[in-house]
């Protein structure tokens, strides 16, 4: 029910404009959802609430954001909302780690437990053995972050034990780095009129490269707003190693071998350099080392890269042909492009083309997105907090300068990860684990991160169930409360959406109150705040881009918010480097020493990095490693998303578990049939590091070399106590892949590009990897 | 007679994103293994024009009841209320049919 005008057609009557109101027995309350469940996005829904319990979840077809659709998750939220496995009370462990024996306590006892641990560590070891975690996607994006800085005092927030921070920072950094920001495709999504604006320009063509946005909806880009956009006429370039529903529809599936993206676009920028095709204007005026680049693509002709990325070389210049043809033309580009040891240069690549093509921040093209209201939704809030000595500690900085200079202000998960097991530099006594799962999801070698979260002597979870992480390691659990259980707020990007309590489930808390209630105890003065909606205020009013804490650039309170529900700033605009708009200077250009974008990077020449964007093969590919590949012959790509879950989250909803009860793994019928298996049947996928078992997937659109196999699966229905621990080891993607093993800023890992074997499970070969990883020292 | 309604589903746009079939369950309050529309899928499978073809076709089984509650309070059905895809309609079926006829692709449900 897409409209280009979201008020045409929908009965107002029914529908109506204020936040509040009553139908029948429900009382409905207009207002956007973040977490949980966890997601990218922040739709706008409709509660249905009777007696405190949200009974039923609608999209709101007021809002241009997401115009009256919903996905399933938030669909079936309610069923997850009185899940009655969901975690009720504050818990201690009772038993031993693994156990899952727990007794309940009172938040109060919870807060001093957590409290005099902290005060010990700080005295005994310093405020830096503290490491803050968090999970993608859910809505603790700057809470965690500010109680680490503010509460405990340490520089250490991570995301989870994310090898490389293989997820959106490298795309981030390396773009601070170009042109001092981001980019995304531009749908519209930034004008309240959306393409009914009259500045708005549909992209001519879309290149689509490390995701499938219409399930992923990475970035803060709701995926389905590329149908509408093929609906008006835009045309697709997928680079993607299995055919998709999008790269079925596009004029160009280009069918990457898993990690080779990077030759591919160096090829395609070789295209259009060599052919003319760029943007001679924007190069001339905007664009800084063009001829280095220049010089540098002559080393990938389509023909090497084709025969790098197995596919043909027509099929790159065709492609580069296209894009560069297309005015505008615009990337959206996904965690795949982070998940390979080059996620850097990959991306470096992405942003050069953009730029010679003249498609950066042009309405249709690679937009600069901006945060309403320049709100601080990063991991960065209350980093001004940290003493500059204290920030020098931050794990990952001595390695890299891209830590050090705050670019994307956490710490680095592998170091963290060393760090627990070796003592160096300093010891890690406490893991404060908000709304993440590594061992079920993120965390490469998860079995080397499990013995690693075994070791440090106290961890708080804070989730909205029992995980396979909270039995395996947790001393404290506090249950949190889902979106509708929150009075909270959504930016990334664009507009500010309310977020606004309606329900309560047991004791559960937000995670805003969470992270005030322990900071008030920790630290009280900077956490002034009388409740969250105090807080929420303050984080509404907090938006400056360049100064944290300076002053608001609204005045707006969350309870004007929640009344607005959805609020559009009026100070979008595109081609904002001519208009001063993204220097501290406030002169036109870029916020880069150059003023321009670069090509060609001063920052990574100065600190020794290669300026220029370059291909790196996997470090075990078929080619880098032959010994190994006699072994394991297959490429194994990771982590596609699925409809159902966000990750490890919903296996344990009943509606959702029935549309894809299992995990699963997509092979090329000829493989299938090499090995003697068929649709359905469960398989082994082995290789150096360890072996998980998921189902078999025909997927005639494979190269019959790679594999495709799911992440982020337990199984909540099984035992929760080791040796079992939920299953968690049995379908684990992640026993076979790596960490400490990224490229040379620390940004980028190959979690998409692993060698395997894949055979039959039998009854004579059939075993617990979980209880091999528990309780039998590993594989 | 009365007039017939019916769904118009234009399935060169349906991306399988099963937002239907949840709504559904939700709506008609189903339990496990009933739905009230169905997703087929057929693909990404190779044709001979050396295309791939991947697509999805969600089917109201006899458990559909054009959402008559919430149509008589003047909301759309369920399912193309939140269709992701917006690739759904809800009408007389003398007039669906009429946009059938000038758009490939479409299939015409008359559920009851």
């Amino acid at each position: 029910m897409v409209r280009k005008n979201e008020l045409e057609g929908v009965n107002k009557e029914v529908y109506k404009t204020d936040w509040q109101w009553q139908e029948g027995e429900y009382t409905v309350t207009r207002t956007n959802m973040w977490t949980a469940p966890g997601c990218h996005n922040g739709c706008s829904v409709l509660y249905y609430s009777k007696d405190g319990k949200v009974e039923k979840v609608e999209g709101d077809p007021l809002s241009p954001y997401n115009q009256g659709r919903l996905c399933m998750r938030c669909l079936d939220y309610a069923e997850t909302a009185n899940h009655p496995d969901r975690l009720k009370y504050p818990l201690k462990r009772a038993g031993e780690r693994g156990e899952n024996k727990w007794e309940r306590i009172s938040w109060d006892e919870a807060y001093d437990i957590i409290v005099e641990q902290v005060r010990a560590i700080q005295r005994d070891f310093g405020p830096e053995s503290i490491v803050s975690m968090q999970g993608t996607g859910r809505n603790i994006c700057w809470q965690t972050p500010y109680l680490s800085y503010s509460a405990f005092g340490s520089p250490n927030f991570v995301l989870g034990f994310l090898s490389g921070d293989a997820c959106y920072l490298p795309r981030t950094t390396i773009g601070h780095c170009f042109m001092g920001d981001f980019m995304v495709a531009d749908i519209s999504q930034h004008l309240e009129r959306r393409m009914e604006d009259p500045e708005y320009v549909l992209p001519e063509y879309l290149l689509i490269v490390g995701n499938n946005p219409l399930i992923s909806n990475g970035d803060g880009f709701f995926g389905h707003w590329v149908v509408d956009a093929m609906k008006e006429g835009t045309k697709l370039i997928t680079l993607d190693p299995s055919c998709t529903w999008l790269a079925s529809k596009s004029e160009h599936w280009l069918r990457v071998r898993p990690g080779t993206d990077a030759a591919v676009i160096l090829a395609m920028l070789n295209v259009i350099i060599n052919e003319d095709l760029y943007d001679h204007d924007f190069v001339e005026n905007w664009c800084d080392g063009f001829e280095e680049l220049k010089e540098r693509v002559q080393e990938y002709p389509p023909a090497k890269a084709a025969e790098i990325a197995w596919i043909t070389p027509e099929e790159i210049i065709e492609a580069a042909r296209a894009f560069a043809k297309g005015n505008p033309s615009a990337i959206q580009w996904g965690l795949k492009v982070d998940q390979t040891v080059c996620g850097i240069p990959l991306a470096h690549g992405l942003l050069s083309m953009a730029a010679i093509c003249g498609d950066i921040d042009v309405p249709g093209g690679c937009m600069i997105p901006r945060c309403a209201y320049d709100i601080s939704d990063s991991y960065g809030c209350g980093l001004w907090n940290v003493p500059e000595d204290m920030m020098m500690k931050m794990l990952g900085v001595e390695t890299s300068p891209l830590h050090a200079l705050g670019f994307d202000p956490t710490a680095n998960g592998d170091t963290v990860l060393q760090a627990i097991e070796t003592d160096e530099p300093y010891p890690i006594k406490m893991l404060f684990i908000q709304s993440t799962n590594p061992i079920a999801n993120m965390a490469a070698d998860a079995p080397r991160v499990y013995r690693a979260m075994r070791k440090v002597p106290f961890n708080v979870v804070v989730d909205v169930f029992m995980t396979p992480t909270a039995v395996a390691c947790a001393d404290v659990v506090l249950p949190c409360g889902m979106s509708s259980e929150r009075n909270s707020g959504r930016v990334w990007w664009w507009p500010l959406r309310s977020i606004v309590k309606v329900s309560d489930y047991y004791e559960c808390k937000s995670d805003e109150q969470i992270i005030l209630e322990l900071g008030k105890r920790l630290n009280p003065d900077l956490f002034p705040w009388k409740d969250d909606i105090e807080l929420m205020t303050w984080w509404v009013q907090s938006g400056n881009r360049f100064h944290a804490g300076w002053p608001a650039k609204t005045d707006e309170t969350f309870q004007e918010l929640v009344e607005k529900v959805i609020d559009w700033p009026e100070d979008w605009a595109y081609r904002k480097y001519e208009k001063g708009m993204l220097r501290d200077d406030g002169e036109p250009g870029f916020n880069t020493n150059t003023g321009k974008c670069e090509l060609y990077l001063t920052l990574f020449e100065a600190w020794g990095f290669d300026p220029l964007p370059y291909y790196e093969e996997p470090p075990e590919s078929p080619y880098s490693t032959p010994e190994l590949v006699k072994e394991y012959p297959l490429v194994l790509t990771t982590g596609a998303r699925t409809w159902e879950y966000f990750h490890s989250e919903e296996r344990q909803v009943p509606r959702l578990r029935e549309s894809h009860p299992d995990p699963l793994t997509d092979l090329h019928p000829e493989l299938a049939a090499e090995i003697g298996v068929r649709e359905g049947d469960w398989v082994w996928v082995e290789n150096m590091r360890g072996k998980c078992k998921q189902r078999v997937r025909l997927n005639a659109s494979l190269h019959p070399k790679v594999v495709r196999s799911e992440h982020g699966w337990w199984f909540p229905e099984q035992e929760a106590a080791e040796p079992n621990l939920y299953g968690v080891f049995d379908s684990n993607i992640n026993n076979l892949t790596v960490q400490g093993v990224t490229g040379p800023t620390l940004y980028g890992a190959p979690y998409a590009n692993q060698i395997c074997k894949v055979y039959p499970v039998t009854p004579e070969n059939d075993c617990s990897p979980s209880e091999i990883v528990t309780s039998k020292g590993g594989f | 007679m009365a007039t017939k309604y019916g769904l118009l589903i234009d399935y060169e746009w349906c991306t399988g994103c099963h937002s239907c079939e949840t709504a559904c369950k939700v709506e008609l309050d189903l339990k496990t293994g009933d739905f009230g529309i169905k997703l087929f899928a057929e693909g990404p499978k190779l044709y001979p024009n050396g295309k791939y073809e991947y697509l999805y076709l969600p089917v109201p089984t006899s458990l559909c009841n054009l959402c008559e509650e919430r149509v008589a309070a003047g909301k759309l059905p369920t399912c193309v209320h939140h269709c992701q895809s917006a690739c759904m309609s809800y009408g007389p079926v003398e007039e669906l049919a009429k946009k059938a006829a000038g758009k490939p692709k479409t299939a015409l449900f008359v559920p009851r």
